[in-house]
């Protein structure tokens, strides 16, 4: 099939933005999903693909593609961890033990109270104040390891409230 | 609505008397790296000491100025006076600070320096320099230093970063008092599409993301192909130690919206999508505000400045994969696709999104577009190397005194960077390596240090320059470890889909994991350059084919320390925790700190007593070192137990 030409009618258009916006909305759907329900529930995933009439094959494959994306619960407060290079550089391989430590949960898994989600993170662009963690939409700069304890009980408390 | 040049006039003159207003303003940095310093808890100190001041002063935020070191900042901005800024804010000094102001005075304490003057640099109508007027100066802002001639800024050049400090991100009145969308009006009302790609191509515009691709030729490029062209702005910024991308996003959103605008008009494109990543959810707000404003004014959406152009942008959040950076995985995950790379037979300039003619640019680069139109190519060519034009901004971090955002014009050394700018090593160790280029980069050493920057003086020395982020290494970086990092980092990342990337990476992880582990042959090492040769050839895009540069470019440099883990089992950098022992010596005063703060109780001793490490217990977390007030603690290249076992016949 060569190139349409003549392609930009308006008619024609329409009918790309509305094909557009469909296949957009794949991913975008399953983000949605993901934030109100904190993961990917099977019979959402379902309903996404039948929605968009997509194949729920194809769903799947989006799903476990992304690393936004989790087919368990994840806890409230998702730890991540940076890992970048300058955060690497600055020892952060050892706050991501000590936090593993304190949760006492392995990388990628959440806490027996679904309090915490640990998960190690490439690069979240704060090389700054390195080495940083961010927990939910918030950046810790310059984490020291006998400092974890600290900043895990201040989301522990803030969930008392 | 802004529909002619007199509008636009009229925004700017709205926006520049926000900029310098004439009254009290207290103006904080606040991007992500300054939120995380404090910013936050210095703006709400600010606005509880600005109700006393009245006089209709107000408290704003400004984006990154780059001096990322110094944050939290805080500028006063007091009519008749230089603009003053102070680092290091705490809340609690807020109030003294802005006493004194309102008094006619200064607190000379954490006051970095002045600036009496800034370039309006994307301003050729004007006057392009605007001059704070000056009255009445108190002695200590008289005396206080330039903010522009401080070490970490003299050399630089700040051209992609031109508002980044100076405006609020979030008002477009005061981008385009700083010249912001002229550029366009000019573009749309004065020239050809094909004169804008022309104009580009003569500036020299090379592709700010990695491979460095002249921007005006791939313009040219997709004009060639029919069909209903895309243009993208690549903000899925995925090399691990590169920020400015998302401090660009955060600290002057509209300069990347006009670019993407203009860049449009040029391809006759009438759809445009920005990728950004899910890690950057300030970038993606402020981004969206500022779309949102673009279309409240009319500059996104239909018949803009009353032309028949029209352009419709929209954000599209990254599903988190490193591959997407990558242009033809990016395209898969905006068509709402798994983001797996095709093979470019067919380049995505021919087809692209959707199977369309598209562009790709990634943010840095858009950003500089509006700069070429308005001060005109021949102005930006004349700036940076034979080869590469203009600034390029880099990320300085890792083991350096000063980091943060460095725009500097291209053909600067490397030295030049470190030393001068960044302030060198911090606590008087020694440079080991600087890495360029991400994890498709490389390991620079200390003999190629007076290395002229560009985009080909990199690739020779077995780097990139990649999307900019320089992250420097001192004595106490093992470089076996460093490549072990990046390879394990790119095998969680590779998408899987070609044999060479995905089981290349994983055999080259098993085996730098053994060497660090000080199990390694040397035979190990030829095997690793053999490996990293067949995925150069055969892999099917670029994070495969670049993907052993980490691997071969310490190889290289730093041989010697990996036969050091090999031969010697030992880790001269004593990073490589099976390779190490820590040891308490004679500094030890007994102050238990140490022993308190061990999480599995390994430091045995009475108070004020010698304590002693259990080296069966001990997991080298280096707490004890960390805490200790008295160096006592020291860390030594070789694991005692290795010894030991390697003495013993088996």
């Amino acid at each position: 099939m060569g190139q349409p030409k003549g392609l930009v009618s308006e008619n024609a258009y329409t009918i790309l933005n509305e094909v557009e916006e469909k296949r957009v909305s794949l991913i975008a759907a399953l983000q949605k999903i993901q934030a109100r329900y904190r993961y990917l529930p099977e019979t959402a995933m379902r309903q996404v693909a039948a929605r968009l009439r997509v194949p729920v094959s194809q769903v799947y494959h989006v799903a476990t593609f992304y690393s936004a994306f989790s087919l368990k619960p994840k806890g409230r407060h998702i730890v991540n961890v940076c890992l970048g290079t300058a955060c690497h550089v600055k020892g952060a391989g050892l706050i991501l033990d000590r936090f593993k430590r304190e949760l006492k949960v392995d990388e990628g898994d959440t806490t027996e109270d679904g309090q915490f989600t640990l998960q190690a993170v490439r690069c979240i662009g704060c090389c700054s104040i390195a080495p940083a963690v961010m927990i939910d939409t918030e950046t810790h700069g310059y984490v020291r390891q006998d400092k974890v304890a600290d900043i895990i009980k201040r989301y522990r408390e803030s969930k008392e409230k | 609505m802004i529909k002619s040049l007199a509008d636009l006039e009229k925004a700017a003159s709205e926006g520049a008397r926000n900029i310098h207003p004439p009254y009290l303003k207290v103006m904080v940095g606040a991007a992500t790296c300054g939120i995380a310093s404090g910013a936050n808890e210095v703006i709400a100190a600010a606005e509880e000491s600005i109700k006393l001041i009245g006089n209709g002063a107000v408290v704003t935020r400004t984006g990154c100025i780059g001096m990322c070191y110094e944050e939290p900042l805080l500028d006063i901005l007091k009519p008749g006076w230089p603009r003053l800024t102070y680092s290091h804010v705490k809340p609690e000094q807020v109030a003294g600070i802005l006493e004194a102001v309102k008094d006619g005075k200064v607190i000379k304490e954490g006051l970095l320096g002045k600036i009496e003057e800034i370039e309006d640099i994307t301003r050729n109508t004007r006057n392009t320099r605007y001059r704070f007027p000056l009255e009445k100066v108190p002695q200590e802002v008289a005396e206080a230093e330039h903010l522009f001639k401080l070490p970490f800024t003299d050399k630089q050049q700040h051209l992609a970063m031109r508002n980044c400090g100076i405006i609020d991100p979030e008002s477009i009145e005061e981008y385009i008092a700083r010249g912001g969308y002229f550029g366009l009006y000019e573009v749309l009302t004065e020239m050809e599409p094909d004169e804008v790609i022309d104009m580009v191509d003569k500036a020299g515009l090379r592709g700010r993301g990695g491979g460095g691709f002249g921007t005006g030729r791939k313009w040219r490029y997709c004009k060639q192909t029919e069909g209903y062209r895309y243009v993208i702005c690549n903000a899925d910024e995925g090399d691990p130690g590169a920020y400015m991308d998302r401090s660009l996003l955060e600290s002057d959103p509209h300069s990347v919206i006009e670019g993407m605008l203009i860049g449009a008009y040029a391809l006759e494109s009438q759809q445009g999508y920005v990728y950004v990543r899910a890690e950057y959810p300030l970038a993606m707000q402020r981004l969206q505000k500022a779309i949102d404003d673009a279309y409240a004014h009319g500059l996104l959406g239909e018949v803009i400045f009353g032309t028949e152009f029209s352009f419709n942008l929209r954000i599209v959040k990254g599903g988190g994969a490193f591959v997407c950076g990558e242009s033809t995985a990016l395209m898969a995950s905006i068509e709402g696709k798994p983001g797996e790379p095709r093979a470019k037979y067919v380049h995505t300039v021919e087809k692209g999104l959707w199977n369309q003619p598209t562009v790709l640019n990634n943010v840095e680069t858009w950003a500089n577009v509006p700069l070429i139109i308005n001060k005109g190519a021949d102005w930006f060519a004349s700036i940076g190397t034979e080869g590469s034009k203009g600034t390029k901004i880099f990320s300085l971090v890792g083991n350096v005194e000063r980091a943060g955002l460095v725009e500097v014009p291209m053909g600067i050394t490397l030295k030049e960077i470190i030393y001068d700018i960044g302030g060198g090593i911090p606590g008087g160790k020694r440079f080991k390596a600087i890495q360029t280029g991400g994890p498709s980069g490389g390991c620079i050493p200390e003999s190629l240090l007076d290395l002229e920057v560009d985009f080909d003086t990199l690739w020779e020395a077995g780097s990139m320059m990649g999307s900019g982020g320089m992250i420097v290494m001192d004595e106490e970086t093992c470089m076996v470890d460093v490549a072990k990092f990046f390879i394990e980092f790119l095998k969680d990342e590779s998408c899987g889909k070609c044999v060479s990337c995905r089981e290349g990476l994983s055999q080259m992880h098993e085996i730098l994991r053994r060497i660090t582990e000080g199990e390694g042959q040397e035979s190990d090492l030829d095997l690793l350059e053999e490996l990293g040769k067949v995925m150069q050839d055969s892999s099917l895009c670029a994070l495969g084919s670049s993907a052993p540069n980490p691997v071969l470019s310490t190889l290289r440099f730093f041989r010697d320390e990996y036969l050091a883990h090999i031969r010697e089992k030992r880790c001269p950098a004593a990073v490589c925790t099976a390779l190490i022992h820590y040891e308490i010596n004679e500094n030890c005063t007994g102050c238990t700190l140490c022993a308190k703060n061990c999480p599995v109780h390994a430091i045995a001793g009475k108070v004020k007593k010698l304590h002693v490490i259990d080296q069966d217990k001990c997991i080298k977390c280096g707490v004890c070192q960390d805490v200790c007030k008295f160096d006592a603690v020291t860390r030594n290249t070789r694991n005692t137990r290795n010894t030991h076992s390697s003495e013993k016949p088996s």
